[in-house]
């Protein structure tokens, strides 16, 4: 149940965790740029926890409903996103940190 | 029954391990630790719904189990099999599967409720719930589409299948459209506004599925035209801007299932994102409203009349030969063609010579910033022989042979002029090198549709064909001198 208080404790927190993003990056050298991109797009993925919640229902013998089968499409959309965008990430990493050693 | 207290605490540790994780990644030497922060987090975020859910008595888990295990298999395999030429596509992907999840998400919960005939009555949770269900959607799903299509466009087309194959193999090609007339902004504003208006219909009759269905239609429709207008080079801007907005939309998402951990993780990358959208503008001199809404590149190209006679790597190895001085400036062309460690054997055979060897690195070059660093780092070129745009600019002068692989629009002098779609773009001053040699398949225009003076100077010599080819015959020509 939503009750005004609980909106309002929300929407603080909405607020207060898009300044702190704002602050959280000041200068980014280009190469991180896309690291930084894709790894920030992994967090974003963070939706798999709704789809999580909205996947346990009654299985049904195969006949969830509709409702439930979007937030089986979610899931695995959200859990794609989670798993390949940190992978991916790690990857351009190690290259630049490959590189920084100085070679291999 | 665990009181729930325990399970916000755990939520709260992953929000932190996400700021952490966000705050690492943007500086080089803690950026794998931040990522593997970011990783913990979500772990941690997913384990704590789970044994939530467990503990409170699961329902049923096989969509659950199903969907985990399939998203884990897709993503690994995407994730280790792509090529580094392709990780701007990718990210580009992941991005859209994020904004579409929590889309999905909302309607989800919006048709769950309609069927159990939960629909709240009309006061502050019918408010707050409903405008939160149809932001995280419009968001979303202009995410989804958007993404989808600037991967096409990163892309640059596609093959259609059950085409003719040509001899070397491939099907007809179809480059992705630009397209974009002045009147399509105005078409965008009302499309945008409709949607707004759908949410408050939804609000007035919640029970009408058409309003839903259009409120997705319109919302999809939107980020199609969104992108559209918007030229090749511009992309890794959008992608960065659709980062913000899938962000944003896994916030609202936590309104609407009243979860923390979502709004503060979603609200703090849509920030993240939008600052990291400025700064990637302010690399290319160029304001977020000149990139969204004016379109550049793609239209309009000039026709190439003019003709260049081109090198031989006989020539270009003999002019290699007993300078001090060279400056290597790759372009996506040198990604396309996997280049990099041909580009990398040329500069040890140089640097054997006793030649000074350094990269000039354009802060776009390529299909997203960084992707010519990631490129060489692959090739083992040591971190201190890529300079920045602003400093290798400096050594120019003195340089004796620029090699330009499979760059164009960045080198373009045009762009000093102010004039046209590269006018005020900071460039490379390739021009101000005593020889340049160019390694480009043709004359053909670059991204932005704009012919290069650079290639008819004089002092320019042309190397036509793929730039891996032309590379690997270069060294063989320096190594028979």
């Amino acid at each position: 149940m939503l009750t005004t208080a609980t909106l309002v404790a929300s929407i603080t927190v909405f607020v207060l965790a898009i300044f702190l993003g704002f602050e959280l990056i000041s200068k980014v050298p280009p190469t991180l740029h896309t690291p930084l991109m894709s790894g920030a797009n992994a967090i974003s993925g963070i939706t798999i926890v709704g789809a999580l919640i909205l996947s346990n229902v009654e299985f049904n013998n195969g006949n969830p409903g509709t409702a439930s089968w979007l937030a089986f499409i979610a899931l695995v959309m959200a859990t794609i996103n989670v798993v390949g965008g940190f992978m991916v990430t790690n990857k351009m990493l190690e290259m630049i940190a490959g590189k920084k050693r100085g070679g291999n | 029954m665990v009181d729930s207290v325990v399970w916000d605490i755990g939520y709260l540790v992953s929000a932190a391990l996400f700021i952490f994780g966000i705050k690492r990644l943007s500086s080089p030497r803690t950026a794998p630790q931040g990522n593997r922060l970011g990783a913990y987090g979500m772990f941690l975020a997913v384990l704590v719904t789970l044994v939530k859910m467990y503990s409170e008595g699961i329902i049923g888990f096989e969509l659950i189990a199903a969907g985990l295990v399939l998203g884990t298999i897709i993503g690994y395999i995407m994730a280790t099999t792509v090529e580094m030429t392709e990780m701007p596509e990718l990210v580009a992907l992941f991005n859209g599967f994020g904004g579409g999840a929590s889309a999905l998400v909302g309607l989800s919960e919006v048709l769950k409720r309609l069927q159990e005939g939960k629909i709240p009555d009309a006061g502050i949770e019918l408010y707050a719930t409903w405008i939160a269900i149809g932001l995280s959607g419009i968001v979303g799903w202009v995410t989804l589409t958007g993404s989808l299509m600037a991967m096409g466009k990163l892309r640059g087309g596609f093959y259609i299948p059950f085409t003719k194959k040509d001899d070397r193999g491939r099907r007809k090609w179809v480059s992705f459209p630009t397209w974009g007339p002045p009147w399509l902004n105005a078409v965008k504003g009302a499309i945008l506004i409709s949607c707004i208006a759908l949410i408050g219909l939804t609000i007035q009759d919640p029970e009408n599925y058409d309003y839903i269905y259009s409120l997705v239609g319109l919302s999809c429709l939107l980020g199609v035209l969104f992108v559209i207008p918007i030229g090749g080079a511009d992309m890794p801007v959008v992608v960065s801007l659709l980062n913000s907005m899938s962000g944003i939309a896994a916030a609202f998402t936590g309104f609407v299932i009243g979860n923390n951990v979502l709004i503060i993780a979603g609200s703090m990358v849509g920030a993240a994102g939008l600052i990291l959208t400025f700064i990637m503008c302010k690399a290319m001199n160029r304001t977020l409203t000149a990139v969204l809404f004016k379109s550049f590149g793609g239209g309009g190209r000039e026709s190439v009349t003019r003709t260049k006679v081109g090198s031989d790597p006989e020539e270009v190895a003999m002019v290699c030969d007993g300078i001090s001085k060279c400056v290597i400036i790759p372009g996506y062309g040198m990604a396309v063609s996997q280049a990099q460690h041909a580009v990398k054997e040329f500069a040890d055979l140089l640097e054997s010579h006793g030649v000074e060897v350094s990269y000039g690195i354009h802060p776009v070059a390529g299909r997203m910033p960084g992707h010519m660093n990631v490129l060489l780092a692959e090739a083992s070129v040591p971190y201190e022989q890529l300079i920045e745009m602003d400093d290798i600019n400096s050594e120019l002068p003195e340089t004796d042979v620029a090699l330009v692989i499979g760059a164009n629009d960045t080198v373009n002098p045009v762009a000093r002029t102010g004039e046209g779609p590269l006018g005020g773009m900071p460039i490379i001053d390739a021009d101000k090198a005593r020889v340049v040699v160019i390694i480009k398949r043709s004359l053909s225009v670059g991204y932005a549709g704009v012919d290069n003076d650079l290639f008819y100077d004089d002092k320019t010599m042309m190397l036509f064909g793929d730039g891996k080819k032309m590379m690997n015959e270069l060294n063989s020509s320096i190594k028979e001198l």
